[in-house]
Parts: C-alpha cells; structure tokens; sequence
C-alpha cells in the first residue's frame, strides 16, 4: 500500500533526520501531526463551547422571570442565533473531529493521515472561520436570524448590518475546512490501513468515522451553494431569494436542510461511534452484534439524506410530501434501535466497571433515548404542525445534542485522555461532574417539554406573567445553575488532570483496538513498526491468543531500518487560511483592495502548496518503545 | 498461551491487501464527487428560477447558440489534448507534454474569453447577476464553471512551470493524472451547462 511514510526518496533534497519532538509555540502553528492537531480541535472546540455557553447563560436568565430584562431585545437575538450556530459548527463538529484526528489514523495502524499538510488547513480554516464570526460583535453586532438564517430576515431587507455576511463568509471558510477533513478521512481509511485491517476488522469508531466523512462530503457542498447564492444577494444585489423579483426564500431553506438534516447525523455518528469503543472496554465483552452495527450506520447514513422536509412540514408542501418524509423520518428509528440494544446486549452478562466514562455512557443511554421518543412525535406530520417552532422541539434537539453528542464527547474525554497526555482524568471530580450535568440538564431540558406543550415559541424574547410559563421557565434557569457548576468542576478536572493526574500505563483499561498497544502518549510516529492486524480487536486477538504483542508486517510495508519516514512541518497551511480569511473581509467590509490581497495571497498559498514536494523527515524510534500486555 | 485460537483461525491472516490508488488521486476523486454536489445544487437553483426573469426578456431570446456551440467545441477538444499530454507523460517524452499542456491551457482560456465576451453581451442588454432571479442563477451557475476552467488553467500553467524542477520526474504521472481527473470533470460538467442551459432554454 502507498502510504506517505513508505515512500520511497528519489533525488531533491535529502530528508533530514530529526531525533527529538520539536516543542513551543511555533512547533504547534507549523505541525502537521494529527494528534497535535486533534489535540487543537478538543481545545478550540472547548473554548468555543464555553463561549456559546455563556451565551445559554444569558438566554436562560432573560427566560427566568416573566417581562425580564437582563439583555435587550436584539442581542437576545444575536445570543440565540450564535448559540446555536457556535454549538453545531465551532464546538460539537470540532470536538467529534478533534477525537476522528486523535484516534482513527491510530486505530488502523497508520503513522498520520493521508493529506496531512490538508489536515492542518482543515484546523486553520475552522479557526479562522470561527473567529472572523465572533469577531462579528465588534463589527456592528453579530448574526440575528437563528441558526438555519431562514430568508426573508436574513436578507439584506431586515437584516442590513454585516452580521449576516459574518455568518454567510465566516461558516463559508470553517465549511470548506469540513469538507476538507471528510476527503482527508475518507482517503485515509480507504488507504492507510495497516495489512490485515479489513473492512469488517475496523473498530467501530472507525467506521462511524467513514460513515460521518461521506455525510460530510455530499451534505457540505449543498451548504457551500446556499451560502454563495446569500452572499451574492446580500453583498452584490442578486435575486435569488427576494420574493418582490420572484426569487424563492423556500430555495434556503431546501438548500439549508438538504445539508441540515445530514449535519445533525454528522454531529451524532461519531458519538454513537464513541459509545461503540467505551461499552465492549468496560463491559470486559466484544461488540454484541458488530456487523448489525456497521449495517446500522450506513443505514442511518443513508436515510439522513431523504428525510429533509420534516424540518418544514408547516412550509406547505401538501399531504403527500409530509406523508413520505414524515416515514422516512420514522424509518430512522430502527437502525439507531437496533444500536442501542446492542449496547445494552454488549454489557448485558459482562463485568461492567463503572468508572466515570462508563457513567457518561449510561446518561448517554438515557436522555438519547428520550431525545429520540420525542424525535419520533415530531416525524408525525400533522402533530408537528403543533410542536413545530415551539420549545418541544428545544427540548428534543438538546436531549439528541446534549443527552447524545456531548455526553459520548465527555465519555470519550475520560476514556481516551489517559492515551494522549498520559495522565488519567480524575474519578471523583469525573462522578461530581457527571452527576451535577446529568441533574442539571434534566432540570433545564426536561420543563421545555411542558412549555412547548402549553405553547412557549422558541426563540421568544419574552413572555406575560398571566400566561402561566413563569414556573416551569424559572425552574428551567434554576437547573441552568447546576449544568454550570458540573461543566465548571469537569473543566477544573481538564486543567488540574493534564499536570498532576495520575499516571496512566500504555493500556490502562485492557483496550481492544491498536491506540492502546502503543505507549501513552504515543510517539510522534504513533508506531514504531506498521502492525499485521489479524482480527477484529486486533489488540485484544493478540493479548488473548497471540503472544501480548503486535507482530510486525510484512518487509513490503517498511522503510530503511531503524528509521521512520514523517512528513515535515510546514507554516503553509497556516498562511493559506489567513488569506482566506483576510479575503473574506475584504468582502464583509466592501473592501476590494483586502480581498485582492487576499485572494492573491490565496493564489501564492495554492500554488506553493500544490507543487512543493514535501522531502519529509526520518525519525528514528526511541530504544524502549515495545509495549506488552501486562501477565 | 497456546489454548485453541478461534479468532485467529477462521479469519486467514492477509498479508496482502488489494492494490489501492495513490492518495491523489481517490482524494481527487473525493473532492470532485463533492463538487458534482456543488453543481447539482446551482443547476437546481437553475432550473428553480430560469422563468423568473422579473420583467425583463428571457434567456432563450438573449442567448447566441452559435458563439456557445464554438465554446462548447473548444473546451471539449481541451479535453482531447489533456489526454494527448497524459499519454506524453507516460512514454517520458516531456517535450511532448509540455506542448500538449500548452495547447490544453490556451484552449481552457480561449473558452474563458468567450464567455466573458458572452458576459459582455448579456449584460449589455440588460440582463445581469442583479437584474433577475433568472440572471442571478445565470451567471452564477456559469460564472462558477467558468472559475472553475480559469483555477484549471492556472494548475495547467503551474505545473507547466513544476516540470522544468528536478522533483517532477518522480511525481509527474500522479501530478498529471489528478490534473486531468479534475479537467475532464469540468467539461463533463460544462456538457450538462450546455444541454440544460443552452439547449433547453433555447427549445423553450
């Protein structure tokens, strides 16, 4: 197999040796190591995540009385609107990305990805992106239209300050980021797989990886067009969606939701792909019903692309369109079914432990199965008409995206931070953290349900005391307080644990995929000899049945003796966003001399990266390096 | 230790894996599956709002077949000596690549001086990105392939440039191969522009 650290050099410049792991600051804006730029995805993705939840914050205290008013009017808008815009794109996909970059080259036996130097854009562009957003708020406020920035508001008519434009341009480059991460994955595990890594020997976390990759390659690009078509008509007086010219606002929200609904799954398979890893573990038993699984995932892959009008039921397309989308949307609830029995079979009979990741799985559990009943009432179409756009439907997404996606998110922290720093993660703050969250956001999620029913729309400002939303809403904010505290002493964990945890071996949990038969944390090359894989838990088959140690490939997959092939550090990719992004500026802020700049920049980026031969580097593997299973 | 080995046993140990493409070239692949997604969200937005033409004269009066017909001829033949160029590639014969690589640049920007004189005309007559939902679907469903052929055209001139350092030998056949992959993909998708837009808007 061609894999960047197998080939073969011929001529040019000879590739320097490098014995130690360059450090500082630099070595970190230049470096192409999936891991460290895993590593940049969880710590970006977590400082967007504090901000956007502030923001929550604010929302809930303006909620919690009846007539408040902690903030004004049209900044209730903006918090809404870049809450929810932060929480699906700056900090819930970085985090899942964070964690596909930190495991998935590991779990099947390669040294990085396939495009490595692409990884590293993929990491600028989203923080590029994400920035130039919030930089928005000193630019005459941020974006005000909600999260989906449905049209006519969103137009230049009722929205004519450069919020909008932030939210068009800005998603616009951390989106082409995305999209580069989905090629890169996608290339990835097609290709670098270690000999004997077959399709169904890859862990599940992989798969769920292939799965979220190919979602991300057919969802964005539909993204990419409705941004454009909004950026043209706000930016040059294009005629797409204003009405009065016969343009159609319902292209938005078409064009929105062929790529929403998929995102959401974008958002949830890498979790489910999480829990696939945590459960087996802990439960000391292998995946009940593996290929049901994989069968699973791409079934629910496949479905999130045809059940896109169910976002739109109340839009007006007629009794039969609702009808189908409204099974299809049903349907769904049988692959991700059969997931969640098979994770209750996994641990049914085994030895369970416990421990805090085993407790986020439980919660996971839990409230995802919740989010998903109440998933279910929304796919009736006629019933929807009544939920739709009131706080039913806030209750059921955050159940999914908070009792789902951030959940496995924490469970794959307290699983997986021992293999990347070394340390554990601390058990008694973990269990505080996990109790303070769960109750915390039963109590602000589970009253939502109560005030959709009796009402309440989303994204109201505020309301009268008389129409009896005050209780229900004041308990909500109170239930705010404890989510905050848990996240406050989950964070302490995070900060306190990276120095000072307790030090972790290089297989602390008995594991059953690669990561763990290398040291923690692992070595830049991640192994110091490409591994023969032969079997599904292929770390587990040989603790059990080999010898407690990866036997090597075959001589085929390996480079000159006593070195190892890395591609080298690299401040392009860096440059290239920072163009993109000044750019995107000179288009916000009708400057043409900024974006000349800027697209020229972009030109020299491109074409010094497209044709810059990367000589790489040899890397010689530390002495004491072997791994084995303990007894 | 040596207890009976059922994983191990029933599932043969593979000690060779079927041979892959190079990393390129299925990234290219990749990338240009999304991109047929990118244009088949503008030529539905085409097709959406080609009627809405908000007053003005619609696209099959304003349009000249014949000045597309040459175009559409002179991109497709770029196609033709991309291919011709690749075969060069493969024998070494580097001259004869760089030739064919120049031929298939000065076709992809003849195209692009077309359609910017096609522009031209359109928008002399008052139809523009601005005038209609009809010319806003327009231009940018074509004004984005045409940005397409001239990114083509500048990776055409780039590489031409890369061929004269010593790395080239080495990468040339992949390098040229992802160069074409992405080419042919933009005349097919120029095949489908034509029928769609020119065609059909002429017939109606």
């Amino acid at each position: 197999m061609a894999t960047h650290s197998e080939r073969v050099w011929h001529g040019g410049h000879a590739p320097s040796a490098v014995a130690e792991e360059p450090r500082g600051l630099w070595s970190w804006l230049t470096t192409v190591d999936h891991k460290r730029i895993g590593q940049m995805y969880m710590g970006a993705g977590l400082f967007f995540f504090l901000l956007a939840g502030i923001e929550a914050f604010l929302i809930r205290l303006q909620l919690a009385r009846p007539d408040n008013h902690v903030v004004s009017a049209a900044l209730f808008n903006q918090l809404f609107t870049m809450h929810g815009v932060t929480m699906v794109f700056l900090a819930g996909m970085p985090l899942l990305i964070g964690f596909i970059n930190l495991v998935v080259p590991i779990q099947i036996g390669a040294r990085d990805v396939a495009f490595p130097r692409l990884n590293a854009l993929s990491l600028w562009l989203f923080i590029g992106g994400g920035l130039m957003l919030y930089t928005s708020w000193f630019f005459g406020g941020a974006p005000d239209a909600g999260w989906f920035n449905y049209v006519p508001i969103s137009g230049i008519q009722y929205s004519p300050g450069p919020g909008v434009d932030f939210y068009d341009i800005g998603l616009q480059i951390s989106g082409i980021g995305t999209l580069m991460t989905g090629i890169n994955f996608l290339t990835t595990i097609i290709n670098l797989r270690a000999p004997g890594m077959s399709w169904l020997r890859l862990p599940m976390f992989v798969w769920a990886t292939f799965v979220t990759s190919l979602l991300i390659v057919f969802a964005f690009p539909p993204l990419t067009v409705d941004l454009f078509l909004q950026t043209f008509d706000r930016l040059f007086g294009a005629h797409f969606f204003s009405v009065a010219a016969g343009g159609s606002p319902l292209l938005w929200a078409n064009l929105f939701w062929v790529f929403g609904h998929p995102e959401v799954y974008i958002l949830i398979m890498p979790a489910f792909g999480i829990i696939s890893e945590v459960v087996p573990v802990m439960s000391r038993r292998p995946l009940f019903g593996y290929t049901t699984m994989v069968l699973s995932v791409m079934a629910i892959g496949f479905l999130s692309f045809m059940v896109w009008v169910h976002h739109m039921f109340d839009l007006g397309y007629g009794p039969w369109v609702n009808s189908i989308f409204a099974l299809s949307s049903m349907l769904i609830a049988v692959p991700t079914g059969v997931k969640i029995f098979n994770w209750l079979t996994t641990m049914w009979g085994g030895q369970v432990r416990m421990n805090t990741a085993m407790h986020w799985v439980m919660g996971f559990l839990i409230t995802f199965v919740i989010g998903g009943m109440s998933g279910v009432m929304l796919a009736l179409a006629p019933a929807d008409l009544q939920f739709n756009n009131s706080y039913f439907v806030v209750a059921h997404f955050h159940y999914v995206l908070i009792g789902g996606t951030l959940f496995a998110i924490f469970a794959g922290m307290y699983y997986w931070f021992p293999k990347y720093t070394g340390r554990f993660l601390n058990e008694t703050l973990g269990k505080w953290q996990f109790w303070l969250v769960f109750i915390g956001f039963n109590v602000t999620f589970f009253p939502m349900h109560f005030l959709g029913l009796m009402g309440m729309p989303r994204r109201i400002y505020t309301y009268a005391p008389h129409l009896g939303l005050t209780f229900w809403n004041s308990v909500s904010t109170d239930g705010v307080f404890i989510l905050s505290a848990g996240m406050v002493i989950g964070a302490i964990n995070v900060l306190w644990s990276y120095g000072h945890g307790q030090l972790a071996s290089a297989d602390p949990w008995d594991g059953r995929t690669l990561e763990w038969a290398i040291p923690s944390p692992p070595p830049a090359y991640n192994f110091a000899y490409i591994p023969q894989v032969r079997g599904l838990d292929a770390w587990w088959v040989e603790k059990r049945y080999g010898n407690g140690r990866m036997l090597p490939a075959p001589e085929a997959h390996h480079g000159p003796p006593g070195t190892i092939h890395m591609p080298t550090s690299t401040p392009m990719p860096l440059f290239l966003a920072l163009s993109i992004v000044i750019a995107g500026y000179g288009l916000i802020l009708h400057s043409l001399i900024l974006a000349i700049i800027g697209f020229a920049f972009v030109a020299i980026g491109i074409h010094r990266s497209m044709f810059t031969v990367d000589p790489g580097m040899y890397v010689r593997p530390h002495e004491v390096e072997e791994v084995r299973a303990d007894g | 230790m040596a207890e009976m080995n059922p994983h191990l046993t029933t599932h043969p140990v593979e000690t060779e894996m079927p041979a892959a493409p190079d990393n390129s070239v299925l990234g290219v692949w990749i990338w240009l599956s999304a991109e047929s997604l990118f244009f088949a969200s503008l030529i539905a937005t085409f097709l959406l709002l080609h009627n809405q033409t908000n007053g003005g004269p619609g696209l099959g009066r304003l349009i000249d077949l014949q000045l597309t017909f040459i175009a559409t001829v002179t991109l497709l033949s770029s196609s033709l000596t991309m291919a011709l160029g690749y075969a060069q590639v493969l024998k070494g014969n580097l001259g004869g690549f760089r030739f064919w690589l120049v031929v298939t640049a000065l076709l992809g920007l003849g195209f692009a001086g077309m359609q910017a004189f096609e522009f031209h005309h359109l928008y002399t007559q008052g139809f523009s990105l601005s005038s209609s939902p009809a010319g806003s679907a327009f231009f940018t469903l074509t004004g984005f392939h045409g940005l397409h052929v001239l990114f083509g055209a500048f990776w055409l001139i780039s590489l031409l440039a890369f061929s004269f350092k010593k790395e080239f030998v080495e990468e040339a056949a992949v390098k040229v191969k992802v160069l074409g992959l992405y080419w042919h993909f933009v005349d097919v998708v120029w095949v489908i522009i034509f029928t769609v837009v020119y065609l059909m808007g002429k017939v109606a």
